[in-house]
């Protein structure tokens, strides 16, 4: 019954699985061609292939200050986010570490934690402290939301870290910085990359946050098309959404190769 | 070389001390050790307490937060402590309340009739009206004088109201975020008009509780398929998984708009295949919101399960079979109870994720699929009535703590909100 035999069972579950599948992929397959489509229909056939939209899209200023602003924010926020989910997450990591159930479960709370509740309750403070709309209130927000992500990608690399190799390292003289960089960094190098990648998308994705507390010299993507899809939706926002969904493929990619390699460095006698 | 003690008690003695000073180091080297582990995870957490968590607070110390009566007509407040709320109450009251309205600035008096005005409306007007003849007024007179204004100055529960809504802090937001209001005897009943929360936490936990069943009954058997599929396949199956989870979410959920519409995909595929002559109502309502929601959560369901279904090793299902059990009953005995961690992980957390929902609703949804969310983002945007967000915000988050502790204890903290 276990792999692969093909029963009328089997059979079912196939389909069933592949039914599912189409659901799953049905968005990302519907909305790709329709940001060719020469009309501004959303049906198929359809009438002829063109890319004004695509035009459209990179012509428009909103759009360009929208996207730059998308990427700065989620630069900043990645790289704030990495060092210190890193950190964290080596401390956490620690045999002698305390509290930990208490303390990984706070910094996970960004992510439990409903976004609305978050961005009122950062709109409420930083109109107090004067960040609200700026983009570094942007960036401190997105590397609260980002940071647990990191977080567990690290400490899910450092599950399978060896200790005693900082240990060696240190009889053989090396200061704990040196053997953090020389030693551990380099083991745990994909959960870190592969954590930055999800800070970097947590950040790109964020539209909630960003509508509650930036104005509009600050909108990100996500804020530019969630006005355009409020008013009506217009084709545009199809090839918007097209190339973001390369990205996403692009960083999912990388995020994966990154966990396959740490996989065969974790268990480097299994097949696969 | 022998190693031995001529005089055994000195020996003993000289252990006890060597242990008792090796116990000494180590507790030191230990708190030495715990000091280093906290030095690490220090920095994120004073950023998040910071950025993150204190904001939060102060959002919901907001629910019941009620300065502004008090602080603006402080000495009417003062002089309404000692009254009996019977008959109306004394000239010296009357006189305060003159006194406080000529002193304070319009943009206070307008925060103190706004709030007012949440437990009698019609408060706005009466004050607006007041404030505008204020400055005639004479403090030796004032009862006369703000009865000649409005009428309604000397009734008792004009009176009531403010001395209610006067203390500094109030449970009329939080009793109000759950249909409840407190009647100016202090009795709690529930509240007559617009008592719409009960109902709105209501479709909240139903539309989370649909969603959540719908992605484990559909991601189960997909997972499963990915888990026991030649894996040469399942790693290109998984991409499919994959794709649209890393995907932004207003992507997919502006994809399922096109989708969706009357004149969208799905509609006119129907119609070409003969399903349907007219097309069907997906979009602004519980169907699409539905069909939004699922798709977005259902890769947290299904990577978990499959994560701990991968785990489980093929010589169970031998095991069980050997043993006479037929496939649906190895099923149901042995690989079903073997899962149930992955699908409590990720059912709770599709759950918990659910309930917090807000752009897909709003976008997907109409006016009766809104969940508590919107509502805490209407009152911040739309009248700015911070006590009602925050209670409703307490609502939420009192939903959501609860489930995610629960996860944790149950769990461990490796599991707790892990995207895979």
């Amino acid at each position: 019954m276990s792999v692969g035999k093909a029963t009328p069972a089997r059979w079912t579950l196939r389909i069933f699985a592949g039914v599912v599948l189409v659901f799953l992929m049905a968005p990302i397959l519907a909305i790709i061609p329709l940001s060719f489509n020469s009309e501004p229909f959303f049906t198929y056939p359809m009438p002829g292939f063109s890319l004004r939209w695509y035009e459209a899209v990179f012509a428009s200023v909103d759009w360009q200050l929208s996207a730059r602003n998308s990427f700065i924010v989620a630069a900043l926020a990645t790289v704030l986010a990495t060092a210190l989910g890193t950190l964290a997450a080596i401390g956490l990591n620690r045999p002698d570490c305390p509290w930990r159930m208490a303390l990984s479960a706070i910094i996970i709370s960004p992510i439990v934690i409903p976004l609305v509740v978050a961005a009122v309750g950062i709109f409420y403070f930083y109109a107090d402290i004067g960040l609200l709309n700026t983009l570094t209130g942007l960036v401190l927000s997105h590397t609260a939301l980002g940071a647990p992500f990191v977080m567990i990608t690290v400490a899910a690399t450092l599950a399978g870290f060896d200790h005693r190799l900082m240990r060696a390292a240190a009889s053989l003289g090396a200061p704990p910085v040196t053997a953090f960089r020389r030693v551990m960094l380099p083991i745990i190098m994909p959960g870190v990359v592969s954590g930055a990648i999800f800070a970097f998308v947590t950040s790109f994705d964020d539209v909630v946050v960003a509508l509650f507390i930036t104005g509009a010299e600050q909108k990100t993507l996500p804020r530019q098309m969630w006005s355009g899809l409020r008013e009506q939706i217009s084709p545009a926002i199809t090839a918007v959404a097209t190339l973001l969904i390369i990205v996403a493929a692009a960083l999912m990619l990388t995020a994966n190769a990154l966990q396959a390699r740490q996989q065969r460095i974790n268990n480097p006698n299994s097949a696969h | 070389m022998t190693h031995s003690y001529e005089n055994t008690a000195i020996g003993t003695a000289g252990h006890v001390q060597a242990a008792s000073a090796l116990r000494i180091r180590l507790k030191r080297a230990n708190r030495a050790g715990s000091f280093k582990a906290l030095a690490l995870v220090a920095p994120l957490l004073l950023f998040l307490s910071v950025t993150f968590l204190l904001p939060i607070g102060l959002l919901l110390a907001r629910a019941v937060d009620n300065r502004e009566v008090a602080q603006v007509l402080s000495h009417t407040t003062e002089q309404l402590a000692g009254w009996d709320m019977r008959a109306t109450p004394s000239d010296d009251v009357y006189e305060a309340l003159v006194r406080d309205l000529q002193s304070a600035s319009r943009d206070r008096v307008a925060e103190v009739s706004k709030r007012l005005n949440y437990h009698s409306p019609g408060f706005r007007t009466l004050m607006n009206r007041t404030v505008r003849e204020a400055g005639n007024l004479t403090s030796e007179n004032a009862r006369a004088e703000l009865l000649a204004i409005n009428d309604k100055w000397g009734e008792v529960e004009t009176w009531q109201i403010i001395k209610q809504a006067s203390p500094a802090l109030t449970d009329y937001y939080l009793l109000k975020a759950v249909d409840l209001a407190k009647m100016p005897d202090g009795d709690i009943v529930t509240a007559k008009d617009d008592a719409i929360y009960t109902d709105v936490i209501v479709r909240t936990v139903v539309i989370s509780l649909c969603v959540t069943v719908l992605c484990v009954l559909i991601g189960y058997p997909l997972a499963y398929l990915l888990a026991t599929t030649d894996p040469v396949y399942s790693r290109w199956l998984l991409m499919l998984v994959l794709l649209p989870f890393w995907t932004s979410l207003l992507v997919r959920t502006t994809a399922w708009l096109v989708l969706l519409q009357s004149n969208g995909v799905v509609n006119s595929l129907l119609s070409w295949l003969g399903l349907i002559s007219q097309p069907l109502e997906l979009v602004h309502n519980r169907v699409g919101v539905l069909i939004a929601m699922t798709h977005i959560l259902l890769p947290f369901v299904v990577l978990p399960v499959h994560a701990v279904m991968k785990g489980i090793p093929d010589v169970y299902w031998r095991a069980a079979s050997s043993l006479g059990a037929p496939a649906h009953k190895a099923f149901l005995r042995v690989y079903l109870p073997l899962t149930m961690p992955g699908v409590g992980a990720g059912a709770l957390l599709v759950f918990i994720l659910a309930l917090g929902y807000y752009i897909t609703p709003a976008l997907v949804g109409g006016p009766k699929d809104q969940m508590l969310s919107y509502f805490i983002a209407y009152f911040v945007n739309q009248s700015s009535n911070w006590g009602m967000a925050a209670a409703l915000a307490v609502v939420l988050l009192t939903l959501v703590v609860g489930l995610y502790l629960a996860l944790v204890l149950a769990y461990g903290r490796s599991r707790a909100g892990a995207k895979p």
